[in-house]
This record gives C-alpha cells, structure tokens and sequence, in this order.
C-alpha cells in the first residue's frame, strides 16, 4: 500500500454518478494524464460519503479535504491548483449553512459531528473494488482472530454480550440467534445476508455493500464459523447492479487471497458465498419469503415457527441477517463486546445507519449512536428544514412505520422508543416532512405501496388494505364523512390482528400514527372539505385577495383555460367552475394576491 | 397473459435451453433462468415461459404465477428509452406524483405501458438510492435528478 501517495476519493455513490459524478472521474484521469501525473496520484471511485445533497463530492488524501458540488470542468483547476500547487480550491468548500463558515476537512463537517462510524467506518474512505486497501483498513483481521484465538461458542458469546440487535427491522438479538442455529445440529447449514432492502426511501444497505463489501463477506464468514456452516448465500435486489458487481468482485478477490472457500487461512474451516438475485418484491425482505424466493418459488411468507434458525433454507438451519447487522460483527470482535456496549442505549446498544432525505437541508446517509435525539438529527446533523419551513413529522420504519412530531423531538431514537411512540426502526429510513406536507395523503401514500407488495396470501392484508385505500382516496378527493374515521381505526387493527406476517401486521401503522397525531388534519378534510397543508387538489381553491391584486392581467394571460377575469388596473376573481387547480397563476403574480384556500 | 403472439425462433429455443442446461435444469433455479432470458430477450412473453416450462419440467402456471409475482419480470417488452420515476418516499415528498403525471399527459401512456412505435415505457421504481436529487426519473441508465414537471418536455427532446 503506497499510503503517502495524493488520492483523489471520487464519490461513486448513486446520488454523485448520477449527478455527472462519472464524467467529473473521467476528466480528473485525462486532466492527470495530460499532466503526466498519473502515476503519482489515484483516482479512486469510493461508496457513498453520505453528504449526499452536496454532490458530487471528491476528498483529496492525505490532506484530508472535502470538495463538494463539484462539475466535471472543476476538474483542470483541481488537477492544477490543489494536486500541483497544493492550494485549496475556497469556493468548493462546503459551506456551513447556519454559520456560513467554510468548512474543509471531513471533522469540520458539520454533517458529520455527531456521527460515529462503525457500519460506514470504511464507506467513502476505500476503494471498493481493492481488496488490498479493504485488508489495509482491517478487513479479514476480525475473521483471522476468530479462527486462531475463538471456539464458536466464544463467538457467539461475544456478539450476545455486545448486545447487538438486528438491524433489518425486527431488532431481535443476533447473538441468541446464532445460538440457536448453533444448537441446532445438522451437516449443512447456510449463512444468509438479506439484501434485499425494500424500504421505499432507504439506502443504508445498498451503500455499505457498494463502499465497503468486504465487512459483509468477513462477517458471513465468521457467522459461519461460529455456527458451523459451509455456505453462504446473499439475498440481493437485481435492481442494485453496482452493489452486485461490486461483491462479485470482492468474492473473486476474497477467493484468490484464500479468505474464502476451503481451509481459510490455513485452518479447517471452509466457506465460500454465493450470489441470489432478487426481482423487485418487498415482501421477499420477511425472511421466510426471501427463502421461498432463494428456492425458486413465488417469495410468500408462512408461518412460523418453524423460524429459520431451525428450518431454514432447504430445511436446514439458515442465519438470515441484515446487511447492517453483518458490518457490524468485525468491530466487536476487534474491540470487544464491551466497547459496543458502552455506546447506545440501555437496551439498544451501538449505532444505526440512516438515511436522510426529504425536506432537509442536509440529506445523506448518517450513522449515529442509538439514543440521538431527532432534534440533533434534523437540526445538528440534517441541518434544519429547507427553505425555513416548519417541522412537521419524520417517518421512520418506511410503509411499517409511523410518524414522530414535534413532541417526539428529543426521544432517544432507539428500538424500543420508537415502538413506544407508535413507530418502529425498521430498516433505517427517515424521512422529514414540513408544515406543506399532507398527512392524509403521506398515509395514502405508504398504503398504496402496501397494496401494490401484499403477496395476497391472506384476506386482511390483501383486501383490507385496498379498502382503506379507498377509503383515503376517498378523504383526499373531499367525498369523505366522518364516520369513515372510526372506520379506519377498526380496519388497522382487524388487519394488524389477523395478517400472517410483518408487512400485513404493520401495514396499518402510517394510518394509525397519523390518525392519532393529526386528527384535526383528517377532520379537516371530512368536515369542512379542506386540506389545511393545501396539498389535496379537489379540495383547494385557488383565491385573488382584491386588496393586493393590481390588475396586471399577468394571471388571465398565463390560466391555460381562461377561468380567471378582470378588467385593466382593476381586481380580477377566479372561476372555481373553470380553474383546473394548475397553480400557473399563483405562480406568474408578484404581488402575493393569490392564496389556495 | 399478453396479448402479444410471437414465433419464437430456432435459435431463441436453443438459447433458452442452453439457459436451463447451465443451470443444471434444477426447478429451484427458476428465478435465475428468468433473469437469464430476461436480460436476453428484454422480456418474458408466453411462448418463452412454455420453453422453460418443458425443460425443468416445472407446470407453465407456476412459472406465470412467478414472473407476475416479481415486479421486475415483464410480460411486455419495454422501450427502448425505458423511463422510471423513482415513487419512493423521498421523491414521493418532493413532488415525484406531479412529474409522473406530465410524463404521463406527455407520452399519453400509463405507468407499464410502451408507445406504439416502441420507443418509451413508463414504469414507477421505489428509490434508486439518490434520494439527494430528488426527485429522480431515469431514462435507461440516466440519472435526472430534482426534475420538476416543466423539465419533462426538454428531457423527452433528448430523444429525439
Ligand atoms: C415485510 C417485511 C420486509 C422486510 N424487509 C427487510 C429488508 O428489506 N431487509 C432486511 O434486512 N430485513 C427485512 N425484514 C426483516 C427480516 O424478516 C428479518 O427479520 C431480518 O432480515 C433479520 O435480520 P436482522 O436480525 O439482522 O435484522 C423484513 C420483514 C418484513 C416483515
Ligand atoms: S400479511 Fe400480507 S404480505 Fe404477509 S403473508 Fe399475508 S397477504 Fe402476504
Ligand atoms: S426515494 Fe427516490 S431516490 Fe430515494
């Protein structure tokens, strides 16, 4: 490892490529090239660094500094003032929002200060395709410890005193799991890494898989160990074709390097790791489902018990844990139970992955203690609510969550508090609603999604569940009464009580939560037909207030329908018969005489 | 099932069972034999079911009763410049319902529908993983990110 050389972290994240971030990667090359520097400097496409808004973002070792938004024309004066002069390039430093300081390396970001690494410690650091740089961070030590220094039995008592609890949603502890299939004797048994993170608006997986998939192979690898198995199998959706090549590479280079397939490093143990594609079903993400899946069969959950840990994929004894779970398994062996356990909560022990998005300032993948506050995380870390609206919910749990408010601000987030408040942790998505965002239709939204997923084996979840969602088109479109709320809340929980698994069970869980928070929000819409976040089309008016209204006839001039009239320099109205609600009008006035009412 | 009647020639049949023969013509390998012929014939109408079907074996219905369970099989060919709007939640919050709507009034098509002369489909996905830009449409392997409905039409140009 040539550590002293310049490198260039290019963010190959989805956010950055996709925001010209390969074109940029391409003119730094030629722009080295034409300076004959390619040979002293790297240009490296890294994970995602998680400053996801900012992008394109590019880091420069060993300096440490942060360029954000960079276009693929920053790249001449990058190659000729940072690398051959090494002066710092000010206007592609990020800038603080609050302080309008400049901000320059990565302890300096703002974004980052109360974050602690321990999932992302290698995402945006090395390059993911080099097995050499994942080695160089640590990668496989973990692996090597177990094998030499640990029985299985030691392993498994380490991850059950870390207290580390799954991160895919249900947050059942993983070391009594491993436990369990250790228990379970059997020739064959398979190590399974769910992959396939169907949350809507979630993203932590298909990073750490596409920055750093060494974490995952290694963990696998010590799962197997620990439980005595030979194979295992990841679980991915076809839809992530980055994140797939990239753990094709990394299990072709693990493989060279012997740290997978038969006697890994020399010891008896054997494990190699293969790949299994998903096609786009978020039910597959419940564990019996993805293993009905990996057999070939439609994914649709059945009962258990039987749980996996006993019967499991081909019948036999099968760990299935999330991705997030995995990278944190190195770690704790490295540093100890603990260590980990001194961070979190009482009964939520480490960090969870986020991501970030909606409207926020800062939106990105972040990783922080559990027991953060979401005022830490939307003002300190997200940076407040953009455009200087005001805060109105956070989703958390996708589709099988429910919203936190205002009152919610500074409960520790942990596994346990956000079921107490209605919620749930799920996968790790979360997402910031302001006072413009209608609860209404946010419900309506996750339940549309519900009905599209239910695999239609039981009659609550299949039925229900497009009932309700009528039930909310209905409200949305100003022909709800309010009986129709009492209506609702039966159907949640007749469906929460009679579905076979996760998704029908929490399924109602945006309804229930905004019903219970923003009651007057739905009364609103079946009384006095108003959607006060003046978001439902059918219920709004577009309005000119004479007072402020000049009669400048920009607004009859731009109405594609010709409902607004008015003579010259005098007050013009709207008709509610004609306007097709297009908002062109309130869009074209500079007076402010229009309002949606 | 679709509507669309094709002949399947020699050589797809022969691709098909070549398919299924490196798969070790193993039932439980279903889903890796249709993302197979999928990414070799852009989609999965009837007659290639039927084919599969014969070679593991397995009842045609079960193989239909799995492409149509998984969002990411087709029966219907896509476009050529095959556009997805990205409906996760942080595009959905960001106002993704009106672009898919002027991408719909644009194209007259409904999402999981082709225009006749093959060019565009319109499809619906759930978070690309760029939430930053959102909201998020991709056309074939681009990005566009905080697409607002007036871009729609300018984007569409690109095509043509
Ligand atoms: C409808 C549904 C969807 C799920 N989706 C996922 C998913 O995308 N990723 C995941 O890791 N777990 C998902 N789970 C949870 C899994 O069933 C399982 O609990 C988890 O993979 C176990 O791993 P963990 O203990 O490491 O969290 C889902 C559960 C349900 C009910
Ligand atoms: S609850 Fe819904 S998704 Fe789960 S098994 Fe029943 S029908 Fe399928
Ligand atoms: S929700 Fe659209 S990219 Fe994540």
């Amino acid at each position: 490892m040539a550590k002293e050389r310049i490198q260039i972290m290019v963010c190959g994240g989805t956010g950055c490529t996709g925001d010209q971030g390969e074109a940029l990667l391409d003119n730094l090359k030629l722009e080295l090239e034409a300076n004959a520097l390619e040979n002293s400097v790297n240009v490296v496409k890294t994970g995602c660094m998680g400053l996801c808004s900012m992008g394109p973002n590019i880091k420069i070792l060993p300096d440490n500094i942060i360029y954000t938004g960079v276009r693929p024309d920053d790249a001449r004066e990058i190659v000729s003032e940072h690398i051959m002069k090494g002066r710092r390039i000010e206007r592609l430093l990020f800038t603080d929002p609050g302080s309008g300081e400049k901000l320059a390396t990565e302890k300096e970001l703002s974004p980052h200060r109360k974050q602690l690494r321990i999932a992302l410690r290698n995402c945006g650091i090395i390059d993911p395709e080099s097995i050499d740089d994942a080695i160089a961070h640590d990668a496989y030590e973990a692996l090597a410890t177990a094998l030499t220094n640990m029985k299985p039995l030691d392993v498994i008592k380490l991850i059950k005193d870390s207290g580390l609890r799954g991160r895919g949603g249900g947050g059942f502890p993983t070391g009594i799991k491993w436990e369990i299939a250790f228990n379970n004797k059997s020739d064959v048994k398979y190590v399974v890494c769910n992959a396939d993170e169907g949350d809507p608006g979630a993203f932590m997986d298909r990073s750490i898989l596409e920055g750093d998939p060494h974490a995952v192979l290694e963990a696998m690898a010590i799962c197997g160990y620990a439980i005595e198995a030979a194979k295992g199998l990841i679980y991915i959706r076809a839809e992530y074709p980055l994140a797939v090549s990239r753990l094709n590479t990394a299990i072709r280079q693990a493989r060279e390097y012997g740290l997978l397939g038969t006697n890994i490093m020399g010891s008896d143990f054997s494990f190699d790791i293969e790949i299994k594609y998903g096609a786009g079903a978020f039910v597959c993400g419940e564990e019996t489902a993805l293993i009905h899946s990996m057999e070939g069969d439609r994914g649709e959950p059945t009962v258990k018990p039987p749980f996996p840990a006993v019967s499991g994929f081909r019948e036999k004894p099968t760990i299935v844990n999330n991705v997030e779970t995995y990278a944190c398994i190195s770690p704790i062996i490295l540093k100890g139970s603990e260590w980990f356990s001194s961070i979190g909560t009482e009964k939520s022990k480490g960090t969870k992955v986020f991501a970030l998005a909606g409207k926020i300032n800062n939106v990105g993948l972040i990783e922080v203690p559990m027991g953060t506050t979401l005022r830490e995380v939307i003002n300190e870390i997200g940076g407040g609510i953009r455009n200087g609206k005001k805060f109105k919910a956070a989703q958390t749990g996708g589709p099988s969550g429910g919203c936190l408010t205002e009152k919610h601000l500074d409960t520790p987030i942990d596994f346990d508090n956000l079921i107490a408040a209605g919620s749930m942790m799920g996968s790790g998505g979360l997402i910031v609603m302001d006072e413009d965002d209608c609860m209404v239709s946010v419900a309506k939204f996750f339940l549309e999604f519900t009905v599209e997923e239910s695999c239609g084996k039981c009659s609550p979840c299949r039925i229900g569940n497009k009932r309700m969602h009528e039930l909310l088109e209905h409200i949305t479109k100003g022909k709800g009464v309010p009986a129709d709320l009492e209506r609702l809340k039966n159907m949640c929980h007749v469906i929460k009580d009679t579905s076979l698994c996760g998704l029908g069970q929490s399924s109602p869980n945006p309804v229930l939560s905004t019903l219970e928070n923003f009651r007057e929000e739905y009364e609103a819409h079946v009384t006095v037909k108003k959607c006060p976040a003046g978001k439902c089309k059918d219920l709004m008016e577009y309005f000119i207030i004479a007072a402020n209204c000049v009669g400048c006839t920009a607004c009859a001039r731009v109405c594609p329908v010709g409902a607004i009239s008015g003579e010259r320099k005098e007050p013009h109205v709207i008709n509610p018969e004609i306007c097709i609600k297009c908002g062109a009008c309130m869009e074209k006035c500079k007076f402010d005489a229009i309002i949606i009412q | 099932m679709s509507s669309i009647k094709i002949e399947l020639r020699q050589e797809d049949i022969n691709k098909i069972k070549e398919i299924c023969t490196s798969f070790g013509n193993d039932p439980r390998e279903l889903i890796n034999v249709l993302h197979k012929c999928q990414e070799h014939f852009g989609y999965l109408p009837a007659e290639v079911q039927e084919v599969i079907s014969d070679e593991l074996e397995v009842p045609v219905a079960k193989i239909y009763g799995v492409v149509t369970f998984y969002s990411f099989f087709t029966m219907t060919p896509r476009g050529k410049h095959p556009i997805s709007i990205c409906m996760g939640t942080a595009c959905y919050v960001r106002g993704a319902e009106t672009v898919l709507e002027e991408f719909r009034k644009e194209l007259g098509l409904q999402v999981g529908q082709t225009t006749e002369d093959g060019k565009f489909s319109l499809s619906s996905l759930r978070c690309v993983g760029a939430c930053g830009l959102a909201p998020v449409v991709m056309i074939g392997d681009k990005t566009y990110g905080r697409v607002a409905p007036d871009d729609v039409r300018n984007i569409l140009k690109e095509y043509e």
